[in-house]
């Protein structure tokens, strides 16, 4: 017992002090809902802690340095060879100290999964819907640590000042200096002169390892807080509600599980760091403004701006003596400009086109949503054709592919592809409703045959069990329109003009979905919803799109002035 | 799910009304009905107050499910555990007796520690979560959310204290007050800015040339010797020259790089571009500035600046790596493909008294990547 | 709903969609693999009479079909070959690419079809028919004493572009590419660099010095031995794969292991004063 007498001891030591009794045991008992798809985020921020870690060892060996110096490095090949002291620093902590290899890989492998997790985190949050009400800030402040983690990649790749790196740069200088009118003071001060100068390795070391990783601490601190203090959300299911939170608590299950994942990251990235070489920039050599290889490609996250530069067509103009160069002008900020803005403004746009502004606590399925899906797979599949189009020296040479086919394929897909990606995602969404409406009304299949009496044949069905029931019955609810004031039919004010009726199209599309089969109308709790105003009057709508709703491509009509009062659950 | 007390919903109001229980929660000490977990009636929770001199209820198991799995389990996460630490030993070991200062050295050492401390933490991993999954009970509990938004009296209450402030700020009654301030905020805030200015010089006209002069010789980069008319004479010929003396000026040779190709007589062009480009310096007619079907293009690609190097002596394409530019050399390396807008800028040239090839002066147009002050 | 939802169950629904999947696939594969021009090649060097008349009967046994029958080229379809050298032949016939197999964008490196008596007959007798680079002596490709660094400079600014920083190859126009490195003898890149075959260009011995030449294959030779020091190589073309592996192996690994630590094992649950309800 005496160990519990010295817990005891520190406990009242610190209590004595803080007052924390009480909201400690809270915390400790904070449930934290169960999900996979709920660690992508954790995966980002472990790989963000490694990336600290393992960038700290590396800071005390690397020289962030321009100045010109001579190899006479352990690595013989350079050996006598003119090159900067940020590389010659590089191969020094590569071949010359021990664990600093696996130091380096391990840090460059981080930082890929880092930016990989923080996408499959964000388009988990998108596909559920997570970013509603009361999420949105955190959602935009996602959007803000993704620039950043871009960013600090950008500028980490490149400060050995490698041959591959140091093309990337020359690119980022020539797409700065291409902005009108501000573009060769940016390019210059960035550089501290033409490029490339002897400024901009130091400054960009001093942004990676002190400006950026502090913004990153803070937008994340702030992330984690908020998720703390709204609470997580969860998949619906059985007893899940709005107004619950339903899993195992932090201590000591949620914290064994999260301990747990964080050793999963790590020892992964210790593995690839063993075996599977990134960034060798020792075949790559020290840069030269002078040369270049093929199959130069900026690491993976800075891949869709590649692409965007090799797929646009070779469009300027040359007005009153000055050059507007669209071509590096619209790949530099159009896709990318076009994906953080869209994505930044889409809780607002789905808040107004809806007109749902509660609070949302439980997930939807992707499926139950099929417009919101089929918009980000609409992105995801642009992103995807610029992605691929940026390795297209690769793929010409890995699939004997003519390297101009590929070009030119890419500058049809990139417009036709994501309209396609909508078409056919959301078809599968309804399709998939559909079979979930069908799976609700006949029961799961058992294979088992019956005769009746009167010679006819039946397959036995049973019916879905109480847990998969209350996942599948589980509707995203929309508010109705706000119905027009009864004499003339004067729409309401939200429904005028050309704003309004654009909305009310968008509205029918995006409520687009497959009614659940009569009778199972019942949400999990979630109560009827009030109207999304004070001056339109409420329409109730029973949970889930439920009831005497014609088949085929009509929407739900959200309103329905006839309501079901047994949907009047959870004390109103 | 009717017998949640009567709250209202989460909306974005605030609560008009509140149930005792959130009203006892804000009490200090202990005092029933405290509801932290689960969501009992306020009927029964009024039942069940806990006196003070009963122990609470369990409100986790203390026992796994199945003690026969837990047991088993209990060895196997026991051995990962011991692996885990042997595995943590090896890194340490691993270090020592590895050393690095050759490639294979280096290789055998990264493996090394890579593995161990890979195995090591994955062990730790794996111990961990078998013992969650099977050692521990399992359980699924339930917390209430209250609602986000602060009760109605609450925000009232913030709305004066805030108010009472602000009046006894005498902010909003002194508009003088107020003006002079934010004036003297401005250019405290903008003064950073302003410390900025010593970052570069301004690029003036910098862009619009290169280093290259008149009679300055074309020397072979990397080695560092000049070339002759005569020692370039194979046709499909290609190699990158550097103005002399600047081949280790990084930032002369990224403006300065040049390629220099041999033709066949009657391959090269000389008559109006394909693409004429309008009224700009580049002009609409290919010059000739080559000597002995020798011509000279910047390097430096005009689309954001990579190296355009990929000279194809069946086409006589130039293609730039990075983004596909795609120049025709014998007709002034004018744009046939690709983002690139304008034409690698071509290098006037001749011949000295001893046949090297030199330059006759600096280009006619800013090499590299179009900018705003580029006509 | 829609004509084809309503059929959705239709017997030959499935089959449909496949034959649809099918015929889109091989419609796309033939559209954009097209083939491109025709190769191109160049220069040897001469010996003894027997040796070139060997050589001639090889010639107008295997090449003239389409060189023509005195190495004067036929248009479109191969070129004259007189002045090439035996370099260009050597080089050519030792990796496999001559005779070409088909006239397509490009000639692959093969398993060579004559052997290496028969390839300098040819060569000499090439040389005889109009002169050209001579194949390099043993001394010519000798790395001993080589300055690798000087090599690596240079292999860079010149070679680098078309073939990757290592000599892993590249993707070059319509169909085209420059060939990785890995398997080309000393001889061989001596030999491509002097005589610029197909679509590369031509480094003479007066433009790249054959010193100069040593120092690349030095580079060249050195860097492809050498072991990758960081673990498997990824294929040694850069971030490319590395975004692969990013992806299909390290986030799909932590994906794994997220479905395993949040699998449900028979959870039962628990009221809140820790009584079983399941």
């Amino acid at each position: 017992m005496s160990v519990e007498h010295g817990l005891e001891g520190v406990g009242r030591t610190l209590d004595d002090r803080l007052r924390a009794a009480k909201s400690v045991r809270h915390l400790l008992r904070k449930i934290f809902p169960d999900h996979w798809t709920f660690l992508l985020g954790e995966i980002a921020l472990y790989s963000f802690i490694i990336l600290l870690l393992t960038g700290t060892f590396l800071t005390l060996f690397f020289q962030p340095s321009m100045t010109e110096v001579v190899y006479h490095g352990s690595y013989i090949h350079l050996d006598g060879v003119k090159m900067s002291e940020a590389y010659a620093s590089t191969l020094n902590i590569s071949f010359d100290v021990r664990g600093g290899l696996l130091m380096r890989q391990i840090h460059h492998w981080a930082a890929d999964l880092f930016v990989a997790a923080i996408l499959a985190h964000m388009l988990r949050i998108f596909f559920t819907g997570a970013y509603r009400k009361p999420r949105e800030a955190n959602w935009l402040i996602g959007l803000g640590l993704f620039t950043l983690a871009l960013l600090e990649g950008l500028f980490g790749y490149s400060l050995p000042d490698d041959l591959l790196s140091g093309a990337g740069l020359r690119i980022t200088e020539g797409v700065l200096q291409s902005l009108p009118i501000v573009g060769t003071y940016l390019a210059f001060f960035l550089f501290g002169g033409p490029y490339p100068g002897n400024d901009i390795i130091p400054r960009m070391y001093i942004l990676h390892v002190l400006v950026i990783p502090a913004l990153l601490l803070a937008l994340i601190t702030g992330h984690l807080f908020l998720m703390f203090h709204q609470k997580h959300t969860q998949m619906p299911g059985k007893g899940r509600t709005d107004q619950n939170v339903v899993g195992a608590p932090l201590y000591p299950y949620f914290m064994a599980k999260t301990g747990a994942f964080f050793f999963f990251t790590f020892g992964a990235l210790a593995l690839a760091g063993a075996f599977a070489q990134i960034n060798p920039i020792w075949l790559y050599g020290p840069f030269s403004p002078v040369s270049i290889s093929s199959g130069t490609q900026p690491d993976f996250y800075m891949g869709m701006l590649e692409g965007a530069l090799r797929v646009m067509p070779a469009w300027q103009w040359v007005i009153f003596g000055h050059t507007i160069a669209f071509n590096v002008l619209i790949p530099a900020l159009l896709p990318l400009g076009l994906i953080m803005t869209g994505a930044a403004i889409w809780p607002f746009l789905e808040r107004w086109i809806t007109g749902d502004k509660r609070e949302h606590h439980v997930n939807d399925r992707p499926r139950n949503a099929a417009t919101r899906t089929a918009i980000g797979m609409a992105a995801v599949s642009f992103y995807g054709v610029l992605w691929l189009e940026g390795a297209n020296d690769v793929l010409a040479d890995h699939f004997d592919v003519p390297l101009y086919t590929i070009t030119w394929i890419a500058r049809f897909a990139v417009i036709l592809v994501p309209w396609a990606a909508y078409y056919v995602t959301k078809r599968i969404c309804l399709g998939l409703q559909r079979k979930d409406a069908h799976l609700l009304e006949h029961g799961i299949e058992t294979g088992i045959i019956r005769q009746l009496p009167n010679g006819e044949f039946i397959e036995e069905t049973r019916p879905v069990p109480e847990e998969a029931r209350a996942v599948l019955e589980y509707r995203p609810e929309y508010p109705a329109l706000p119905a027009g004031s009864d004499a003339e039919n004067v729409p309401a004010p939200r429904m005028r003009g050309a704003v309004g009726k654009l909305g009310e199209r968008m509205y029918h599309v995006v409520t687009e979905s497959v009614p659940l089969p009569e009778g199972n109308g019942h949400g999990n709790g979630h109560a009827a919803i009030e109207g999304n105003g004070h001056d339109e009057h409420p329409a109730t709508v029973g949970a889930g799109a439920s009831a005497a709703l014609p088949a085929g491509d009509e929407p739900p009509a959200g309103g329905r002035a006839e309501t079901d009062d047994q949907d009047d659950q959870a004390g109103l | 799910m009717s017998e949640t007390t009567g709250r209202d919903l989460p909306g974005e109001h605030g609560q008009p009304e509140q149930a005792a229980g959130d009203a006892a929660q804000q009490a200090d000490g202990p005092v029933a009905p405290h509801r932290v977990i689960g969501t009992p009636s306020p009927a029964e929770a009024r039942v069940m107050l806990p006196e003070r001199d009963q122990p609470p209820a369990r409100e986790l198991p203390a026992d796994p499910d199945d003690p026969v799995v837990a047991k088993k389990a209990e060895r196997v996460v026991a051995v990962c555990f011991v692996l885990s630490m042997l595995a943590g030993l090896g890194f340490i070991a691993a270090y020592v007796i590895f050393q690095v200062h050759t490639i294979s050295g280096t290789r055998n050492s990264n493996l090394a520690l890579g593995t161990t401390m890979g195995l090591a933490f994955l062990f730790l991993g794996i111990g961990a979560t078998i013992w969650v999954r099977r050692i521990m009970p399992q359980v699924e509990m339930t917390e209430e959310r209250k609602p986000l938004a602060s009760l109605t009296e609450d925000r009232a209450e913030f709305a004066e204290t805030f108010r009472e402030g602000a009046d006894a700020s005498q902010f909003a009654k002194r508009p003088l007050l107020r003006r002079t301030l934010i004036a003297a905020t401005v250019p405290v805030a903008v003064a950073p800015i302003i410390l900025l200015r010593d970052l570069s010089p301004l690029p003036g006209t910098s862009l619009d040339h290169t280093v290259w002069r008149k009679g300055m010789r074309l020397i072979v980069y990397g080695a560092n010797r000049p070339i002759t008319a005569a020692e370039f004479s194979s046709p499909g010929g290609m190699i990158t020259v550097a103005p002399e003396g600047f081949q280790d000026d990084f930032d002369a040779m990224a403006k300065a790089a040049v390629i220099i190709i041999k033709f066949r007589p009657g391959q090269l062009f000389f008559g109006p571009h394909v693409r004429p480009g309008g009224p700009t310096r580049e002009g609409t007619v290919v010059p000739n500035w080559t000597v002995d079907n020798i011509v000279a293009y910047s390097k430096i690609c005009t689309h954001v600046g990579c190296p355009a190097a990929l000279y194809e002596q069946t086409t006589h394409h130039i293609l730039c790596p990075c983004h596909q530019s795609t120049f025709d050399a014998t007709r002034g390396a004018e744009v046939i493909f690709g983002p690139a807008t304008r034409a690698l800028p071509q290098l006037p040239i001749t011949t000295d008294a001893q046949g090297n090839l030199v330059a006759q002066g600096d280009f006619n147009q800013p090499v590299g990547p179009s900018f705003w002050e580029r006509s | 709903m829609s004509w084809i939802t309503a059929r959705r169950r239709h017997p030959a629904a499935g089959y449909a969609v496949l034959l649809l999947g099918l015929l889109l696939v091989g419609a796309a594969y033939a559209v954009i693999t097209g083939s491109g021009g025709t190769a191109a090649a160049s220069s040897p060097t001469p010996a003894n009479a027997a040796q070139i008349a060997e050589g001639r009967n090889i010639f107008e046994a295997e090449c003239a079909t389409c060189h023509g029958m005195f190495a004067q080229g036929q248009a479109g379809i191969a070129p004259s070959l007189i002045g090439v050298g035996a370099a260009a032949v050597d080089f050519q016939v030792s990796t496999g690419r001559m005779p070409a197999a088909e006239n397509g964008a490009e000639n692959v490196r093969k398993y060579p079809r004559l052997d290496t008596r028969q390839t300098h007959a040819v060569a000499a007798y090439m040389q005889s028919l109009g002169g050209g680079p001579a194949i390099p002596s043993a001394a010519e490709v000798s790395t001993s004493g080589a300055n690798v660094g000087l090599g690596q400079q240079l292999f860079t600014a010149d070679c680098a572009q078309c073939h990757n920083f290592v000599g892993a190859g590249g993707s070059l126009t319509y169909g085209k590419f420059a060939p990785p490195l890995t398997q080309s003898t000393p001889t061989q890149i001596y030999e491509a660099m002097l005589t610029g075959p197909e679509a590369m260009p031509v480094f003479n011995n007066t433009t790249i010095l054959p010193s100069e030449k040593r120092d690349i294959i030095a580079y060249v030779t050195a860097t492809r031995a050498e072991p990758n020091p960081g673990g498997v190589s990824l294929g040694r073309v850069g971030p490319v794969t590395e975004g692969l592996v990013a992806f299909l192996g390290l986030l799909l690994f932590m994906v794994l292991a997220a479905l395993w630590i949040t699998a449900k094992h028979g959870k039962r649950q628990v009221g809140p004063h820790g009584e079983s309800e399941s």
